[in-house]
């Protein structure tokens, strides 16, 4: 099988992996003789058809796997076709891609051969032989398989920019029923492992996975709620610091599993969910706040999380622009962090009107109902029962 | 009224720009007095500029929000950015604060079209190889505004190591491994047609899309179809989209197919199976890995006999150590020797191995300065540590220093008061301290009095390790 050939078994195989972050990394440049940057601020090099961007060259080292996971479309027992790349083959497709400006670096997975410890090693020697051989400072982000030993996962950490172990399920019950080979308790591990590492490097000023560790949650391939994944993510990025909980719509796969049958993604729900999760990691929203808003543990469909929280606490509005609290502000359906932050300092050099606020965000029509400015009072607008129904637009799903 | 004329190259003239600046707000011009207009090259009748030493201070913002406008192609841009300079220097220091501002408002979204247009210019542009010359690329690409200069930077740090142009309608761009050069525009024609890893490049976006998501709107809102005529993979865009939707109505309606494979029981079992099963095993890992300490040129593995009563754990490798590969035999190595000869210990029957398998040091012209391991690094090391001393199995382990310690307690123990008889997580233990110390001790009555006691402890660990074996 030919290079590229390879390359498209490889690359189908992983694009269920919602992760293409290439940001975090500190800012660095190649040295003489090397290939590659990072900016501190990703780069997307181009995008698909269904939206999404390609940042980093996301593939697998091999679809192969002894695992049986039924969302997976390598899992063993599926009849997808296979293939297995060499670790040259990997560092030839990242070096000749990222010369040509396709790509900001490698998104590195695999499906479990042999042994957890012969896999990750492979991971990390693609890693340590790009940085090695090839001065290559482009973003690394290696997965990392939580049952191998804890060496392995170590050395990986002093070549890759990121880590990821995917959660998949976040409850013990569905793990056990869809991904008989994963263990809760062994992934918990790991990702404690690895955070206590980052934490000591960053305070030592040692490069380890410098811009931390993420994961990734399947949205709809069970019954949990958002209710329940939101709560298993703060529980995450409170104990790990994780950077990120990726949302990923269970997508139809083809040789679908008996005990997933394939239906349509919930994309909507899955976009909620990120919504939600941008309230607690941005907007100080607390998750208790989040999970009283779901109703029945669910994000309602029909408008964002943030106005559902709004329409539901209509005592705490309206709040006024210029003298309202940063924390009120960002409370304010259609008014994003930007926003808040050009508010709080204009306000400090004149009285804003509405008019001056229309030029701060785009979504001004939304924050009049809560919103109090020189020229405006939303008045009575806010106890009309109606509300809901008049902000509950079809709105463009674009988010990410 | 009189009008002052001032005439800028075409292009993003900072230098040009600042200059009148200078002149303008030295000779007090309200900006309804200048006429600003750009020519390609100006005549050679025109008045040489005057030049003016003057500097306008203005705020850093401000400045940045000059150096990115000044790029834009719309004619207001050079009126606008002397409107706020005007401000800014009238009594309105603060001015870009107040982002309500028509005047702010509108240079801010000029400075962020022109962010963008340099943002998607790293982002879209493409290189292909010139045929034939192994380090040469080539690139053609329309930027919106002019940003040519603005965005050199990005793929001279990206790309040092090879030659490379960028062809634009507006100018060019060349590296050639040392030096940045600007030159006239370029065609289109005069880069390669194709590259050998365009059609690998192709099947990587047309596999890594799933057509069960398609989104053709938000796609479009992040990559404007003004790109896609130098973008070599949206060729494929038009097919991608038409198929999405039988592909995907093809996967629902498919029977679950029942698998081909067999269970792979013996594999399954074998996946938990991780080495190292022997100390030879472990030793062969750590000497291939890297180290998680600068310096280290080599692992310095643990030595001595399996199952012995007493095992030595000291910080790390040495300058000597590193030399000659083997732990302990610099001078911290001769005097742990000398004490354990008094103690009537038989080194060569005890293991004597480092919490820190490589030398943890500063160059400093031909010296290499020794380099305490810090809490992280010792951590990064204490898994091969536990192994390793599973594996030789001693009687009773000796931390020698607070590394020592960290690593065989997994937290820091001051070592004066936790001296004697201890615990690793389990297993029988000793603290002293490391015979390095006592090289240090400047006052020869002092180091007399500790390397006593040091010998003391090596006996007293010596008993305690032979009860063990008695018991």
């Amino acid at each position: 099988m030919d290079l590229f050939q390879k390359l498209k078994i490889l690359a189908d195989a992983a694009k269920y992996d919602a992760s293409c972050a290439s940001s975090g990394a500190p800012k660095r440049a190649a040295r003489a003789g090397g290939l590659g940057s990072t900016t501190g601020a990703g780069i997307c090099h181009a995008y698909t058809p269904d939206g999404r961007c390609v940042s980093l060259l996301k593939i697998l080292l091999t679809n192969y796997c002894l695992f049986d996971c039924a969302y997976c479309i390598n899992r063993r027992s599926s009849n997808v076709p296979r293939a297995r790349f060499s670790v040259d083959d990997v560092v030839t497709l990242t070096v000749e891609f990222y010369k040509r400006n396709y790509i900001e670096g490698l998104f590195l997975s695999s499906g479990i051969i042999r042994s957890a410890d012969y896999t990750m090693e492979q991971l990390m020697l693609v890693a340590k032989k790009l940085r090695r051989d090839h001065g290559f400072a482009g973003y690394i982000h290696l997965k990392t398989i939580p049952e191998a030993s804890p060496w392995l996962i170590e050395q990986a950490g002093l070549w890759a920019d990121r880590m990821s172990i995917n959660l998949e399920l976040p409850t013990d019950a569905s793990l056990k029923r869809l991904a008989p080979e994963k263990d809760s308790a062994t992934i918990s591990a790991a990702m404690g492992q690895m955070h206590e590492r980052i934490a000591e490097a960053r305070e030592e000023r040692r490069r380890f996975s410098p811009a931390g560790q993420s994961t990734q949650v399947i949205v709809g391939a069970d019954a949990t709620t958002d209710a329940d994944i939101l709560s298993a993510s703060a529980g995450l990025y409170d104990r790990f610091k994780l950077s990120r909980v990726y949302y990923s719509a269970f997508s139809p796969i083809d040789h679908a599993s008996a005990l997933l049958p394939p239906s349509a993604p919930p994309l909507a729900r899955e976009h909620r969910l990120y919504q939600a999760d941008w309230l607690l990691r941005h907007y100080e929203f607390s998750i208790d706040e989040i999970v009283t808003t779901a109703d029945d543990g669910m994000l309602s469909l029909d408008v964002d999380p943030k106005l559902d929280w709004a329409l539901k606490n209509r005592g705490k509005f309206p709040v006024c622009v210029n003298t309202g609290p940063r924390e009120m502000l960002l409370r304010v359906p259609g008014l994003g962090k930007k926003a808040v932050d050009k508010i709080i300092s204009a306000r400090r050099h004149t009285r804003l009107r509405a008019a001056d606020v229309q030029r701060l965000t785009r979504a001004f029509n939304r924050a009049a109902s809560f919103l109090v400015t020189a020229d405006h009072h939303p008045a009575r607008k806010l106890d009309e029962a109606n509300l809901r129904a008049r902000m509950t637009k079809p709105q463009q799903l674009a988010l990410l | 009224m009189q009008i002052e004329s001032i005439s800028l190259k075409e292009g993003a003239d900072q230098e040009g720009f600042r200059n009148a600046v200078r002149c303008l707000i030295a000779g007090d011009v309200a900006p309804e007095r200048v006429l600003w207009q750009t020519a390609s090259s100006l005549s050679l009748f025109d008045a040489a500029p005057v030049r003016s030493d003057v500097a306008v201070s203005l705020p850093r913002d401000v400045a940045d929000l000059i150096s990115k406008v000044v790029c834009h192609t719309d004619n207001a841009r050079y009126a606008l950015l002397y409107a706020l300079v005007w401000r800014v220097t009238h009594g309105e220091r603060h001015l870009l604060e107040v982002h309500s501002d028509p005047l702010v408002f509108r240079l801010a979204l000029m400075a962020k079209e022109v962010r963008r247009d340099i943002h998607k210019m790293h982002a879209f542009l493409r290189f292909r190889q010139v045929p034939a010359e192994d380090d040469r690329y080539m690139a053609w690409f329309e930027p919106t505004h002019f940003i040519l200069e603005a965005v050199a930077g990005f793929f001279v740090d990206r790309f040092p190591s090879f030659s490379w142009s960028i062809l634009t309608p507006i100018g060019s761009v060349h590296w050639d491994k040392t030096a940045v050069r600007f030159g006239p525009p370029g065609q289109r024609e005069d880069v390669p047609a194709t590259d050998a890893f365009e059609a690998g490049w192709g099947d990587y976006y047309a596999s890594t899309f799933n057509p069960a998501r398609i989104n053709v709107g938000l796609m479009r809102q992040h990559m404007p179809k003004k790109y896609w005529h130098n973008m070599p993979e949206t060729n494929l865009i038009p097919e991608l989209v038409r198929s999405a939707g039988s592909r995907v109505e093809t996967i629902m309606a498919k029977p679950v197919a029942s698998s081909r494979k067999r269970m792979p029981k013996k594999a399954l079992e074998a996946r938990l199976d991780a080495g190292p099963r022997t100390l030879a095993e472990l030793n062969g890992i750590i000497s291939a890995s890297e180290p998680f300490v600068q310096g280290g040129t080599r692992a310095v593995l643990g030595e001595g006999p399996m199952h012995p009563e007493l095992a030595f754990v000291g910080e790390q490798p040495g300058d000597q150590e590193d030399i000659d590969g083997r732990p302990f035999v610099g001078p911290a190595g001769q005097l742990l020797d000398r004490a354990m000869q008094e103690a009537g210990i038989d080194r060569s029957k005890c293991y004597v191995t480092n919490a820190v398998k490589h030398f943890k040091f500063q160059q400093r012209g031909k010296r290499r300065l020794h380099q305490t391991p810090t809490m992280g690094e010792v951590k990064h090391y204490r898994w091969w540590l536990e192994k390793e001393l599973e594996f030789v199995q001693p009687k009773l382990i000796v931390a020698m220093g607070a590394t020592a310690v960290m690593a065989l307690a997994g937290k820091a123990l001051p070592i004066t008061r936790n001296r004697g008889p201890a615990e690793f997580d389990g297993h029988a233990g000793y603290i002293t301290v490391h015979p390095s110390y006592l090289l240090r001790i400047p006052d020869a009555g002092a180091k007399h009095q500790a390397y006593a006691a040091f010998v003391d402890d090596l006996k007293h660990a010596e008993k305690l390790a032979h009860t063990f074996r008695a018991a």
